[in-house]
């Protein structure tokens, strides 16, 4: 049997965006303060810091999850995707083109957990119902939109990400 | 927060021995009932004891008892196991009406019956199914697990291994939800279990999670939502608060105990 040795700075290594990162942090740090004080990732926004708003959703190893509810060293040895991590080069990921195009947002603080959590739904569920859609949102919340365009961008970002499929059978 | 100091364990032992050594310990486990007391100030722990690594704790099986699931186990795999699905339905469709997608992603079964929210789902459930928790050094019956507001059996240093939740012949559940937090305003699980026999379980009405005897008694004649209509609750000592008076929580009982009953089949 091991025993714990307690610490009080501790070393984190994880990879945020493709990118390899190793950090030493007080375990207090959120993730979300790392990933935007330490990283300068500040696409990831902090939106009520009580696990309501979902503004703060990231992807940790593959799963959305809250970053204000989390520490830094929990997700130590895991693979983070931020809404930075979505484009590749100019071309904005598929559920980004949608809230463009859909007029999904106005002032935008939701959209990047907005993006996140529908990217992941998208992913585990890859023809969601409105019904659907409207569930899974329910920890993002958005003062602006209404949801409404919301709800329709995800639905044809996910259409749209189904369709080559079914025209090159 | 205030300043703490974070171990990871390695092992069950390694855990409960951290916590014994530390006064002021408290497990982490998926972190969504602790991150935000801490954040509030409303606990000062001198050390977390970070439960994510024990993989030997994330798991679903099936025996002759009924289901296994490890303590670390989190919402979301519950929710979409179909080994749940299929055995006891209602629990799925409980857990997957825990918070949200995100907080289904990191909360755990463990964290869920340790908590002993008054209006924690997993609390009904584990009443309702006459469900045994593990720990790392004894068998709890659920029904003396929960001991009031926030309260368990749990000492200080006591870690959840595994809940058994045997299968029952028939279990619905009716939730009545709180419509800013989504949290069961007053939630109901009826189920009919083999061992005890019918058992009702309600959450959200008062401090602590509660049975009530005299509907299990009118089931175990004959299973019926009709028997909840003779219901009386007593308002004396229901909570009362901005969402709703205990009047109001009370008539919710007799209401979503109906539902429950009717969900069961
Ligand atoms: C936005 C939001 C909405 C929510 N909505 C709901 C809801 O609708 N219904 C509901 O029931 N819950 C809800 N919850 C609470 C959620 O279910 C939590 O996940 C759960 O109560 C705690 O689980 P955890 O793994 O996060 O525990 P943690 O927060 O890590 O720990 C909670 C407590 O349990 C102790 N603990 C953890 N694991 C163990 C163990 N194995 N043995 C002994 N002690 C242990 C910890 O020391 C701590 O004191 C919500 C939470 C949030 C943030
Ligand atoms: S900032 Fe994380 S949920 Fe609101
Ligand atoms: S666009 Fe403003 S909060 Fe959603």
């Amino acid at each position: 049997m091991s025993t714990a040795t307690p610490i009080t700075r501790v070393s984190i290594t994880m990879i945020v965006n493709d990118q390899p990162v190793t950090a030493e942090v007080d375990p207090r740090t959120l993730l979300v303060d790392f990933l935007r004080e330490t990283l300068q990732l500040t696409g990831t926004h902090v939106g009520c810091d009580t696990s309501q708003c979902g503004a703060c959703v990231v992807h940790v190893d593959g799963l959305s999850v809250k970053s204000c509810s989390m520490l830094a060293v929990q997700a130590d040895g895991s693979r983070i995707v931020t809404i930075e991590g979505l484009a590749q080069a100019e071309d904005l990921h598929p559920v980004q083109q949608a809230f463009y195009t859909q007029h999904a947002l106005q002032c935008g603080y939701c959209t990047p957990g907005m993006v996140m959590s529908a990217v992941d739904l998208i992913a585990h569920n890859p023809q969601p119902t409105d019904r659907e859609i409207r569930a899974w949102l329910k920890g993002n919340l958005c003062r602006c939109t209404g949801y409404h365009n919301i709800v329709s961008a995800i639905a044809a970002a996910a259409r749209a990400a189904h369709a080559p499929a079914s025209a090159n059978p | 927060m205030y300043p703490f100091d974070y171990v990871r364990a390695s092992s069950v032992e390694d855990a409960v021995s951290a916590a014994q050594t530390t006064a002021g310990s408290r497990f982490l486990a998926g972190g969504m009932t602790v991150l935000p007391m801490l954040k509030q100030r409303l606990a000062n722990p001198t050390q977390l004891i970070d439960l994510g690594h024990l993989a030997g704790l994330r798991f679903i099986r099936a025996d002759i008892d009924g289901i296994h699931i490890g303590a670390m186990t989190t919402h979301a795999a519950v929710a979409g196991s179909g080994l749940v699905r299929e055995a006891i339905p209602a629990l799925a469709r409980l857990v997957d009406g825990i918070g949200d997608p995100q907080v289904r992603h990191r909360g755990t079964l463990g964290g869920a019956l340790a908590t002993n929210d008054s209006a924690g789902d997993y609390v009904a459930a584990a009443l309702a199914l006459a469900a045994t928790i593990v720990t790392d050094r004894r068998r709890i019956a659920a029904d003396d697990f929960f001991r009031g507001m926030g309260e368990t059996a749990l000492a200080a240093d006591e870690l959840i291994t595994e809940v058994v939740f045997p299968i029952p012949r028939r279990a619905g559940y009716a939730k009545f939800e709180q419509l800013a937090s989504r949290y069961a305003l007053v939630a109901v699980m009826a189920a009919e279990t083999t061992v005890a026999g019918p058992r009702v379980a309600v959450i959200g009405a008062a401090s602590c999670a509660f049975r009530l005897p005299a509907l299990e008694t009118a089931l175990s004649r004959r299973w019926h939502a009709a028997a909840a209509d003779s219901l009386a609750i007593d308002p004396d000592g229901l909570t009362s608060d901005l969402c709703g008076s205990a009047a109001y929580r009370a008539d919710l009982v007799g209401v979503l105990a109906r539902r429950a009953i009717a969900d069961a089949g």
